[in-house]
């Protein structure tokens, strides 16, 4: 199948994808001698579920930190909405809409999970300080609205019972989907998700994988995702890179990468020449 | 009632009143030791450089005066007029942001990521470079500072207690104003801190800067406005040992005294600072009266960091600090 940027098609459970939102092209990221990403290029769609995959240490986690600003490729372009991106600093990246999550879990463990999922409409506060002191009708209005959102999060992700609750106290399965209602609440338009399953046993996984299509299919949020277990992914995704060494060696939808020679060398480890 | 116990009774409120000064220099190290990790040795000097500021302006001093009539072989000292304290208070915080911004440019950018000592280490840099701005900036003589606060004994408490014990207690009208001022900034900070955008962010930033960047906050932002809040509370610190005991080098050693307070409260935490402050005022004041006249006196110089030898001993996380548990 064959799509223009600006296409959109109806997939087979019905939801609409609609034209490419972010374009990378041609990134490479290099940290000393090492190559990270070597000269990759993919495509984002408005409201898919992209995955990223690949074996350990093949650079995935690196692109997603080219995406979120943290890391900065010495080549290569972000297209984000058709127009390049100039070199962006995390926040900045993330006040754009791109909101993400960390693989080893980047929570504020001293504050509650309400108080951890109201951080991420901080960006959606627009009074000034000011206004917030004097003049508190805006501000409280705005205070409300924010409240309503991230509750609404909560009960979507099914974490009211632990809303008051310190999120160092929490184990780790739920830290997990406190940082994805983090991420979520800030109504992003391309939400990042760094390997949302590692380190969970099967029915933890069972259960992200199912918030993961509820988000996409409830709110439409456009998620790319990094996952090493390709089982997962497989169920998940509409489409799917797959990365090895900082190379990209396979590109298409879950059953075009099953039938991949040089994915399943990858995943099965044939000896690299 | 027994005389003793009257006199012990007059000592603890003053105690608690110097208690605040303290904990007003330690909620200053506090703020920016949570929000960055640094601790900021500087503290003390902002103090006396913000009050030193505030003087100048007030009295209309030129500023680098010293340094203008060496180059151009003039005679300026002064600008001929003066400057009413509210509107020089407010000259005062927005120089105290200048310098917040300054010190995230130029110095604390360019340590991100740094070794704890290595931050240490440029607060040290720092604080002489202040004093010497300071002193070149405004000149070193011992200054009066008068904003119009009411200074001298508060006669309703001493009449009232004269009425109740016989005998009048001595409570300086100034160290009263201090405790409300004091009492107005924690509760407002506190408010700040927890109700407002900046403050959730600033929190946030305390928590975990990854965490924090990921929800779109700028760290180098709140980093500046943590400094320029505690550039304010060394202004308020600074006006009333200013005011107390003359704008001189002397004021920025308190902030030693602020090294025990924070000791006995936990650098991490605000009540912290408020409750060791308290401790320390009061227990340094009781001590000098109960057991200084027998071991000769000036207890006052060693009690506060002796009870912070305790504390790290037995408490190294102070009253209410975070407890730091490494896992292996």
């Amino acid at each position: 199948m064959m799509l223009d940027s600006t296409d959109s098609y109806v997939t087979e459970d019905g939801r609409t994808i609609g034209g490419v939102v972010m374009e990378m092209k041609n990134i490479t990221l290099r940290f000393g001698g090492v190559v990270a990403i070597k000269d990759i290029s993919f495509d984002i769609r408005e409201g898919e579920i992209r995955a990223i995959i690949g074996p350990n240490g093949a650079g995935k986690s690196s692109m997603l930190n080219v995406i979120s600003g943290f890391y900065v490729p010495q080549d290569g372009e972000i297209l984000f909405h058709g127009k390049p991106r100039p070199q962006m600093k995390p926040y900045e990246v993330a006040q754009q809409g791109i909101a993400r999550t960390f693989q080893n879990i980047a929570l504020f463990e001293g504050m509650t999970v309400l108080d951890n999922v109201m951080t991420g409409r901080l960006n959606k506060m627009n009074s000034g300080l000011l206004a917030q002191a004097i003049w508190r009708g805006k501000a409280e209005q705005e205070e409300i609205e924010n409240r309503e959102k991230a509750e609404k999060i909560i009960d979507f992700l099914e974490i009211q019972h632990i809303r008051k609750t310190p999120v160092a106290r929490l184990p780790y399965g739920l830290k997990k989907r406190v940082e994805l209602a983090r991420a979520l609440v800030s109504e992003p338009s391309i939400l990042l998700l760094d390997e949302p399953m590692a380190g969970m046993n099967v029915e933890e996984k069972e259960d992200m994988s199912r918030f993961i299509l509820d988000v996409n299919d409830e709110f439409g949020t456009t998620i790319a995702l990094i996952e090493h277990d390709m089982g997962v992914v497989m169920d998940l995704s509409d489409r799917v890179v797959v990365m090895d060494y900082g190379k990209k060696i396979g590109d298409g939808t879950p059953s075009d990468i099953r039938n991949n020679q040089a994915v399943i060398d990858a995943y099965l480890g044939v000896a690299h020449d | 009632m027994p005389e003793q116990l009257v006199f012990a009774m007059e000592v603890f409120l003053n105690g608690l009143m110097a208690g605040v000064l303290y904990a007003l220099v330690a909620l200053g190290f506090v703020l920016i030791f949570k929000a960055s990790g640094i601790f900021n040795y500087a503290q003390g000097v902002m103090a006396l450089f913000s009050a030193m500021t505030l003087v100048g302006i007030m009295k209309g001093q030129v500023p680098f005066a010293h340094v203008i009539n060496a180059i151009f072989g003039t005679d300026v000292h002064y600008f001929g007029w003066t400057v009413p304290a509210l509107l020089a208070i407010m000259l005062t915080i927005a120089v105290m942001v200048l310098f917040a911004w300054a010190v995230q440019k130029y110095i604390f950018r360019h340590l991100v990521g740094q070794e704890p000592i290595i931050l240490f280490m440029a607060t040290i840099g720092l604080a002489y470079f202040l004093e010497g701005v300071g002193d070149l900036m405004w000149n070193s003589e011992i200054k009066k500072l008068d904003v119009g606060l009411p200074q001298g004994i508060n006669e309703a408490i001493d009449n009232y207690t004269f009425n109740i014990f016989d005998y009048g207690f001595f409570i300086d009208n100034l160290d009263i104003v201090a405790t409300v001022i004091a009492a107005l900034l924690v509760g407002g900070l506190v408010i700040f801190s927890q109700y407002s955008k900046e403050g959730r962010a600033m929190r946030a930033v305390a928590d975990d800067h990854q965490a924090a960047l990921s929800v779109g906050v700028s760290l180098n932002f709140i980093w500046i406005m943590v400094w320029s809040v505690a550039g304010f509370v060394a202004l308020v610190a600074g006006i009333m040992w200013g005011t107390k005991s003359g704008v001189q080098f002397s004021l920025s050693l308190i902030a030693l005294k602020a090294l025990p307070v924070l000791m006995l409260g936990g650098f991490t935490s605000i009540p912290g600072a408020i409750v060791g402050g308290l401790i320390i005022g009061v227990g340094e004041k009781l001590f000098e009266f109960a057991i200084g006249p027998m071991v000769g006196g000036a207890t006052e110089n060693w009690f506060a960091y002796v009870l912070a030898l305790i504390f790290l001993v037995f408490r190294p996380q102070g009253l209410f600090g975070e407890k730091i548990i490494e896992r292996v």
